[in-house]
């Protein structure tokens, strides 16, 4: 029975080649484009969340509650050495560590300029930040307490100084009191983001901590989670890990950073606009087919009606006609914009003024589609749907129709 | 002339012998005009914006610097104030307004807190013609000379340094020996910016305090020019040049920022990729449209090449009913968009992502911004490629032989 329904539509298809082919082809025009933007946009972003935190935020960040909007140095975690222990023994994870961060003074010999100082646990440090395997030049941190500093590389040569050179750190420290040191640079880091080569720079906590008179404080702990998905049950994991009594809280990245992700909504949804009218056009190219070609069936469909067939049977056959043009149409495009994003996944692509613009995201010149089920099977299945939408139309009109007067429809 | 009027009404009537897909494809046509120009309108708005925004921070059209001051901005790399053949180029009636300004790092303490900032000393009065500081002024005012003793700071710079208008903060910076100079200022003006990132990272005193206190006698970090059309920067960039020599670097707002330079450059390849993806995507429906139409009547059009009709006029036929549907769905598409966007005109309120906005260097508020060139671009494009889209079956049509068509059932 189901047979029967499923060869005359695809028999009735191929009555009209061409009409058939090109509303196949308007489909495929647009599930090309839509594979292909939804898979760069979804690899875009990913690489953008994934630069972005892995510099410096990290997935999550336990801190004093007042901390995230007002960086006050007075706003601490007590021993935070010891808390990232717990958490990371709690999660059974390394990818955790301790920092501090105060503003100071750094002069070299020639140049003096005011920026944010970071303490870091050396050994912890890599797990959670990219920042420790972009050195450049010397070498990262590795011992907690020693004098030493890494810094950015525009920082570097705006400084005049280079590795083995000392810089004067002058600051306030946790109490407010003046805070001076001397340290060594030992490393330059080259991350290609600008913000952060020049106005970044780290030193080891315990070092930080004497100097600003932390009193075994830090300012926060970064934890990263092995997937983005997870960091949701993370959190909870990590609040439950909380000491009682002291005013701290965890915040997740889009909490730190709420910038990237409504920059990454804004793109999103102003992207979404272009591929609705794709959609919508696509919807009115099957529409139109399907009504001519039920319209031009008038008189055959007149007489099956009245040889016995439902009008709900003859308007499931046209909703499966159309239905076998989405698929075609979905199909062919899932596999030629699937093979675009696969090659131009391998050998990337760029456009003039990518440069610019990407440098202001953390993302490399050259963007890399992201071969996935989402970006293939989201824009298809939309166009899939919209095409059997838009031939309810079409089906209805069956019942309607009076298979005496049909009959005598001119052909 | 007559021979057109008649293919014009035949044409009209041929479309609307199948209402319904004239109707259908006609609505597909006015979603499609209307996209192009709606979304043009919106792009252009916050690109335009941002450009704006981005100019009055710069400022201006045309900077000049030291040609190393770019690379290392401190107090060492400054040059002589304009004199001479610059100080005529830059009374040229093409010059709107011009400022010079000394800029460097420095470090902005209050009792209860240290930051980094951008000093910058300025000519009030004519700073007030390039840039955004003096027109946002929230509390206080803005500093009555180049000799004024206050300080101009912005809203969320005070909220982190916990201070006030009114109150005194010590601003440290080097001498060009290297000695780090400070002093002591009174906040007498608070600013607000949309960008957050400047209220941060800005703060403004008179030009000749600043001099006095790096000790750098009258010379500047840099000069600021506006022209009339930050889109045609290039006549006033060249006379500047020519006129400011070789010893100081000259350089047009899209090469200071390059970001914003290459967003300008790239919005017009944009449009139009914009416009012929939308367009491709209505021409499979065009062209299946007029494939339905011209085998419907096989027979009719074999019967007027036998009566004497010449394929071209087949053809001809064929195009100018493809054509007059377009124009109509232009028509409506155009004033559709227009009737849209004419609303907006006082500006979207997308702050819901207005971070995320920021970050691009974008406000939180779009205000749509209709080109008539966008407008043309759009029409023309369409017009064009649906001409040459109608031609394949048109040609089909026109090539039938008669009396096969006749006789075809």
């Amino acid at each position: 029975m189901n047979n029967i329904t499923f060869r005359l539509a695809w028999r009735n298809l191929w009555r009209r080649k061409r009409r058939t082919w090109l509303t196949v082809g308007a489909m495929v025009f647009s599930n090309i484009i839509l594979v292909f933007l939804i898979s760069m946009q979804l690899g875009m972003y990913s690489m953008m969340i994934e630069n972005t935190l892995r510099a410096q935020t990290g997935n999550l960040q336990i801190q004093a509650s007042g901390y995230k909007d007002e960086l006050k140095m007075r706003q601490v975690v007590p021993d935070v050495i010891a808390l990232a222990e717990e958490i990371r023994s709690g999660l059974g994870s390394d990818e955790v560590a301790a920092r501090a961060s105060a503003f100071a003074l750094v002069s070299s010999a020639e140049r003096s300029y005011g920026l944010q100082i970071s303490g870091v646990e050396p050994d912890y440090e890599a797990r959670v930040s990219s920042i420790p395997g972009l050195v450049s030049e010397g070498r990262f941190l590795d011992d907690p307490a020693a004098e030493e500093i890494v810094i950015g590389s525009v920082l570097a040569r705006n400084l005049r100084a280079g590795v083995g050179d000392e810089l004067t750190l002058i600051g306030s420290g946790r109490d407010g009191s003046f805070a001076a040191a001397v340290v060594t640079v030992v490393g330059i880091f080259e991350s290609g983001m600008p913000d952060m080569d020049r106005s970044f720079a780290e030193v080891p906590l315990g070092f930080f901590q004497d100097a600003f008179y932390m009193d075994g404080a830090g300012h926060s702990v970064v934890i990263m989670a092995p997937s983005l998905i997870q960091i949701g049950a993370m959190k909870t994991q990590v609040e439950a890990l909380l000491p009682g009594g002291e005013d701290l809280v965890v915040h997740d990245w889009d909490t730190l950073l709420p910038g990237l992700k409504q920059a990454i909504q804004a793109d999103f949804v102003s992207a979404w606009f272009m591929y609705g009218i794709l959609i919508v056009l696509v919807a009115f190219s099957v529409l139109n087919t399907q009504l001519m070609s039920v319209l031009e069936r008038t008189k055959e469909f007149g007489i099956t009606m009245s040889l016995g067939v439902t009008p709900g049977r003859l308007g499931r056959l046209v909703l499966l006609e159309s239905g076998l043009m989405g698929t075609l149409g979905m199909v062919l495009g899932m596999v030629l914009g699937g093979a675009l994003v696969l090659w131009l996944g391998h050998t990337g692509f760029t456009y003039p003024g990518l440069e610019e613009m990407a440098g202001k995201f953390n993302l490399p010149s050259r963007i890399y589609p992201q071969f996935s089920a989402v970006g293939l099977l989201m824009g298809p299945v939309i166009v899939m749907l919209a095409s059997l939408t838009a031939s309810i139309y079409p089906a209805l009109r069956l019942h309607w129709l009076e298979p005496v007067a049909a009959m005598r429809a001119a052909e | 002339m007559n021979q057109f009027k008649i293919v014009l009404r035949l044409a009209w009537r041929n479309l609307w012998r199948n209402h319904r897909r004239t109707l259908i494809m006609l609505a597909a046509i006015v979603v499609g005009v209307w996209s192009m120009i709606f979304m043009t309108a919106l792009m252009r708005g916050m690109v335009d914006d941002m450009i704006a925004d981005g100019i009055s921070v710069l400022p201006g059209h045309v900077q000049i610097h030291h040609p190393d001051y770019r690379d290392d901005p401190t107090i060492s790399n400054v040059i002589d104030p304009p004199a001479g053949e610059l100080l005529d180029a830059l009374s040229r009636p093409e010059v709107v307004a011009w400022t010079t300004r000394i800029r460097v790092p420095a470090v902005i303490s209050s009792e209860r807190d240290t930051r980094g900032v951008t000093l910058i000393g300025i000519e009030p009065g004519r700073e007030r013609d390039l840039s955004f500081v003096a027109d946002d002024i929230v509390e206080g005012e803005f500093l009555s000379s180049r000799d004024d003793r206050g300080i101009v700071v912005g809203r969320k710079l005070v909220e982190k340094l916990e201070t006030g208008l009114g109150k005194r903060v010590v601003i440290m910076s080097q001498d060009p020996d290297n000695e780090i100079a400070d002093r002591g200022f009174r906040i007498v003006g608070v600013f607000s910016s949309k960008l957050a990132q400047y209220e941060e990272g800005f703060v403004f005193a008179g030009e000749g305090t600043i001099q006095e206190l790096l000790g750098v006698g009258d010379s500047i970090s840099e000069v600021a020019i506006l022209g009339s059309d930050y889109r045609d920067v290039e006549g006033l960039y060249g006379s500047i040049k020519t006129a400011a020599g070789d010893e100081v670097e000259v350089l047009p707002w899209n090469e200071i920022d390059a970001y914003l330079g290459s967003m300008l450059a790239m919005m017009d390849g944009f449009v139009i990729v914009f416009i012929v993806v939308v367009f491709l995507a209505l021409s499979f429906g065009l062209v299946n449209t007029l494939v339905m139409a011209v085998f419907e009547r096989v027979r009719e059009i074999g019967l007027m090449l036998a009566l004497g009709m010449t394929p071209r006029n087949i053809l001809w036929q064929i195009v100018t009913e493809s054509v007059l549907l377009l124009v109509i769905g232009l028509v409506i598409g155009n004033v559709a968009a227009i009737a849209t966007i004419e609303p907006l005109k006082d500006g979207i309120d997308v702050s819901i992502v207005g971070e995320g906005m920021e970050m691009m260097g974008a406000s939180s508020v779009l205000y749509p911004a209709l080109y008539l060139k966008d407008i043309v671009m759009a029409n023309v494009i369409v017009i064009i490629l649906g001409f040459f889209a109608s031609l394949s079956p048109a040609w089909r049509a026109s090539r039938y032989d008669p009396i096969r068509a006749i006789t075809k059932v």
